[in-house]
């Protein structure tokens, strides 16, 4: 992603947008008792989209904002979402996933981290929680909503980033066939 | 060039993480007074305008999806849903809303004429926002300092208790809920008047446990369970919350291999998840006071 004034405050619109909506209406909608968490998916997208840095720098500030609003202790969901976006925007930038359906998968997975380290993390600083069914359920269906929301989200987040993105070549030879231009069978 | 970036990603990387883990061992270290605690506050303060306005922006989008939501979560009201459906579905969910509120603050009107809690000065206050995770079972509200509301007041809806004031700025306040794992209270059962605790059965989610004071006490399914209010004649121990303050309903008790493995299942009687409308108790002492 090219970094500019305009790009940094497009996304961080964007991301403040996000963080506001998840804990003023999406967190209070409920689907068998659970609600989706954009947090992760929208760190997720940050990070599948222009790469592990800024995917890192996106979780540790939505996580930050997320600790402050919820009255959370700070840094933890920063450590999780940081961890997230840097993973998403690693398998980016090694194996660069082409496939219409990458972005389900690598949100599910994003949540699914998130929640491990998150869980993890509460554990090292002294909840005394037995791991019961109720609670892996709870993460199960967070998970299964979130993959369910992955797409549009990544879908608006790729339409925030899309100005500040390098031209992927893949679009630009499907768009040239579809103009007008000369496939190269028929130039051969 | 290949050899910067890396460094560069790894730097970023390392930095982020090394931030994160000075501000959780900073923040988990320090008392609710210290520095941290103070800046998330400010922070807290100077949101909280922001998150109200949106909350009330997205009321009308957050009860369309509730309402599917719900239609899902319960089987039960699916006739309801049925015959409610010729309706225009954004108009209903915008009635439904008003119902709801309506129906919440007649109940705590009711709830303060029958149960005398008048005399604990309520504040009423809307939900702004809710965590979504089961670790912290907490959500903000829209009355704070300013309203006279204070850190621990109670927090009640028309059904029992909600929880209690963790945290306090000029328009708003952080309220903990009973469901959340670091609260617990002192409570007594209907039946037969035994005193225990009410804490939260960690890593299961919603549900609550009563401990009795004695390992024998003759504890059965479906007694209600209410705040034990102040039992201490002796000054500076009073309880947080005024008493018969309704908890919750003994749902299960697991018997296992002696009377002190014994568990005791409870059900908050107030629907937390569904709460709009709370009252904040800012005067919890004020039978003491009378008497």
């Amino acid at each position: 992603m090219t970094v500019t004034p305009a790009s940094v405050t497009r996304l961080t619109l964007f991301l403040l947008l996000g963080g506001i909506v998840q804990v003023s209406a999406v967190s209070q909608i409920t689907v068998f008792g659970v609600s989706a968490d954009l947090a992760p998916l929208l760190v997720a997208s940050a990070g599948f989209i222009a790469g592990s840095v800024t995917g890192a720098i996106v979780g540790f500030s939505l996580g930050l904002f997320v600790d402050v609003n919820l009255s959370q202790t700070l840094g933890v969901t920063s450590l999780a979402l940081v961890a997230v976006g840097y993973g998403t925007g690693r398998i980016r930038e090694l194996r660069d996933p082409a496939h219409g359906l990458a972005p389900v998968a690598v949100g599910a997975v994003g949540t699914a981290v998130a929640a491990i380290i998150f869980t993890l993390l509460q554990f090292l600083l002294g909840v005394q929680a037995p791991v019961s069914l109720l609670l892996l359920r709870e993460i199960l269906l967070t998970i299964v909503l979130n993959t369910i929301i992955a797409l549009p989200v990544f879908a608006l987040m790729r339409r925030v980033l899309a100005p500040f993105l390098p031209d992927d070549p893949r679009r630009r030879r499907r768009r040239a066939y579809t103009t007008g231009g000369l496939s190269p069978i028929s130039r051969a | 060039m290949h050899d910067r970036a890396v460094r560069r990603r790894r730097a970023v990387l390392v930095v982020l993480v090394a931030a994160s883990l000075i501000l959780l061992t900073a923040y988990f270290g320090e008392s609710s007074d210290g520095r941290l605690h103070s800046v998330q506050r400010g922070a807290l303060s100077v949101l909280s305008p922001i998150q109200e306005g949106a909350s009330r922006v997205l009321k009308p989008f957050r009860d369309l999806f509730g309402w599917f939501g719900d239609t899902i979560d319960a089987k039960d009201e699916r006739d309801k849903a049925i015959a409610e459906r010729d309706a225009l579905i954004k108009e209903r969910a915008e009635l439904l809303n008003r119902l709801r509120v309506a129906e919440q603050k007649a109940k705590l009107e009711q709830t303060n004429d029958a149960r005398g809690w008048d005399k604990y000065a309520p504040v009423e206050a809307r939900v702004i926002t809710r965590a979504a995770n089961s670790w912290y079972q907490r959500m903000s509200i829209n009355k704070g300092s300013d309203d006279g509301v204070r850190r621990g007041d109670p927090v009640v809806n028309g059904a029992g208790l909600i929880g209690k004031v963790e945290e306090t700025w000029g328009g708003g306040a952080a309220v903990t809920l009973i469901t959340d794992p670091e609260f617990g209270t002192g409570g007594i059962t209907s039946g037969g008047r035994e005193n225990g605790s009410v804490m939260v059965a960690v890593g299961a989610p919603g549900d609550l446990l009563f401990e009795p004071v004695d390992p024998d006490a003759r504890v059965r399914e479906n007694e209600l369970i209410y705040t034990a209010g102040t039992t201490s004649s002796r000054e500076g121990l009073e309880s947080r919350y005024p008493a018969a303050i309704p908890i919750g309903i003994v749902t299960r008790i697991d018997l296992g291999d002696g009377d002190l493995d014994k568990r005791i299942h409870v059900r908050p009687v107030a629907d937390i998840k569904r709460t709009d409308v709370v009252q904040v108790l800012t005067e919890p002492h004020a039978d003491l006071e009378d008497g």
